[in-house]
């Protein structure tokens, strides 16, 4: 791109703005720099934003009002998606960290041919989109689906015993298979730097695989723990395309709360409030996880 | 110990891909494995509607990534230049849109360009605007975590022999960034390949990516060909990840 020259202008003039005594000259260049993609920022993603926390108090009967936010937050379709969506949220993050832990466990420290491959496959697996996974569930556990089919065949009912997709069990198993990668690969990266050593004299000390797991490896991996299962709260809290698919109309998160109301009831004011909820939900756990993971890093 | 990870791992994550693959080769799954074998979905899913939300998704990816990747890298290299507090900022303004569900990105990129001064509803723009927008923050992120690491020392050594900043910019530090700027493109065109949220929210019914045509399609109950289309987003995605990878390489044999 042509204006790219920009950032690089001032590269050399660095040193020369350090000095001590020399400190305050030319210092606005290099924010003059900053402003072009602050201000395409601002137009095509605060300013938005702006408008929908200022929507969601315009109610459609017109004015300024917290109108909007009585209604909403008093519905029971708002209380129940916003508890649907939290505890779906902590259990598939609880889900995650276990089954991440002993997945990153047996890749890290058992060694066996087809590790690399495997870390590869977390790759593309994570660049997929998240509605694959309930797709393929749907032909797993689906009415008319393998498990069921195998039940039918074998037992001869006419219907399978498998029936929970359609229910928040169904989401939860589809966010545990998608997210759990995103936990895999903190602790992955905090294995590869983990001592051999420690282990290996705790093992010829006699200790066994689940006390050297318990008292060296666990606590050398927190930091990845805690850094990946917050990610994982924030990405479950948001996720749409995995609760849309189910098809279930008795599993409402906030996000297809969002959707439902702005596109199928044409609310926008009732729309906004949720999504204003959902944004102070989702930006505080982001925060979070923010710290967390740069106190992992340190 | 083996045997457990195998029970864990390919259940689980080889599974659902697998499982896609074979429905979308299939007529009917009724019992352990699909049956009438056919490529007629195939046929289905490469042609009409299907092959026009493919170009749309890949236009829609492209556009998205080059625009996300210059808007990040100018900030990431704008930041750099700043004080430690600005840049701090800077970059969190940057990773806002990570944080903010995708969902309400779509609703906002709604509300806001659905009245006159910039009316794009109804129009592709508004699409790859939503996209656009999802994935700077990945791409400032790749960027900004890249030039951290950056040797410094070539650049200054090439602006002591007289380089002006643009010709360091151009020939000595966006070479040097060059297999985490491809690492980035590749990310983002997935992420946009993939992208349903959003879209769902805004997309004009003559651009409609590939992820909410395998919604229309499994919900009004045509798994089979739903799963075929999957299978070429998930081989679209795919191609175009292993061709970036390739320029990557060589960008990092240079």
């Amino acid at each position: 791109m042509t204006g790219e020259p920009a950032p690089g202008a001032v590269a050399p003039r660095r040193s020369e703005d350090r000095q001590p005594g020399g400190r305050a000259r030319g210092a606005w260049r290099p924010c003059l720099w900053a402003l072009p993609p602050v201000a395409l920022l601002a137009l095509f993603f605060l300013h938005p934003l702006a408008l929908v926390v200022q929507q969601s108090f315009r109610p459609d009967t017109g004015g300024t009002s917290l109108r909007p936010y009585a209604d909403v937050l008093a519905s029971t379709a708002f209380r129940e998606a916003l508890w649907t969506t939290v505890w779906l949220a902590l259990a598939a993050t609880a889900g995650c960290l276990v089954l991440g832990f002993l997945l990153a466990l047996v890749i890290a420290f058992v060694p066996f041919p087809g590790a690399r491959a495997v870390a590869r496959f977390v790759d593309v697996f994570l660049s997929f989109p998240s509605f694959l996974v309930t797709l393929a569930l749907l032909f797993v556990y689906g009415s008319v689906g393998m498990a069921n089919g195998a039940w039918t065949g074998v037992t001869g009912a006419a219907e399978g015993p498998f029936r929970f997709l359609t229910t928040p069990w169904g989401v939860l198993l589809a966010e545990i298979t998608y997210f759990t990668p995103f936990v895999m690969r903190p602790l992955l990266a905090a294995f590869s730097q983990l001592d051999t050593a420690q282990i290996e004299a705790a093992g010829s000390l006699g200790a066994r695989a689940p006390r050297i797991v318990r008292r060296i490896v666990l606590p050398e991996a927190l930091p990845a723990l805690a850094a990946g299962g917050s990610l994982v709260l924030v990405l479950c809290l948001n996720e749409f395309g995995i609760v849309l698919f189910t098809g279930a109309k008795g599993v409402t998160t906030l996000p297809t709360l969002v959707y439902g109301k702005a596109i199928l009831e044409s609310d926008y004011p009732g729309a906004c409030v949720v999504a204003v909820v959902n944004v102070l939900i989702s930006v505080g756990l982001y925060g979070l996880y923010r710290v967390v993971s740069r106190r992992a890093r340190a | 110990m083996w045997a457990l990870f195998l029970l864990l791992f390919l259940p689980l994550f080889a599974l659902p891909l697998l499982v896609v693959l074979g429905a979308s080769f299939a007529t009917n799954w009724s019992g352990v494995l699909p049956s009438g074998p056919t490529t007629a979905h195939y046929a289905a899913a490469t042609r009409g509607e299907a092959l026009q939300a493919l170009t749309t998704s890949l236009v829609t990816a492209v556009a998205a990534s080059l625009l996300a990747l210059t808007a990040g890298t100018w900030a990431a290299l704008a930041a750099a230049e700043l004080g430690k507090r600005r840049r701090k900022a800077l970059d969190a303004l940057f990773v806002l849109p990570l944080a903010v569900p995708s969902v309400v990105v779509g609703l906002a990129t709604l509300v806001a360009f659905s009245q006159p001064p910039m009316l794009l509803n109804g129009t592709r723009w508004i699409v790859i605007v939503a996209h656009t927008v999802l994935v700077t923050a990945f791409a400032h992120q790749s960027v900004s975590a890249a030039l951290t690491r950056l040797d410094p020392g070539y650049a200054q050594a090439a602006a002591s022999l007289g380089a002006s900043p643009a010709y360091v910019l151009w020939r000595v530090r966006l070479p040097l960034l060059l297999p985490s700027l491809t690492a980035a493109a590749g990310l983002c065109f997935a992420l946009s390949m993939g992208e349903l949220s959003a879209t769902m929210m805004l997309y004009p019914p003559d651009w409609t990516p590939l992820p909410v045509l395998i919604y229309a399609a499994t919900d009004r109950g045509a798994l089979f060909t739903g799963s075929a289309v999957a299978v070429v987003l998930m081989t679209a995605t795919l191609l175009v990840l292993l061709a970036v990878s390739r320029i990557r390489t060589r960008a990092s044999y240079r």
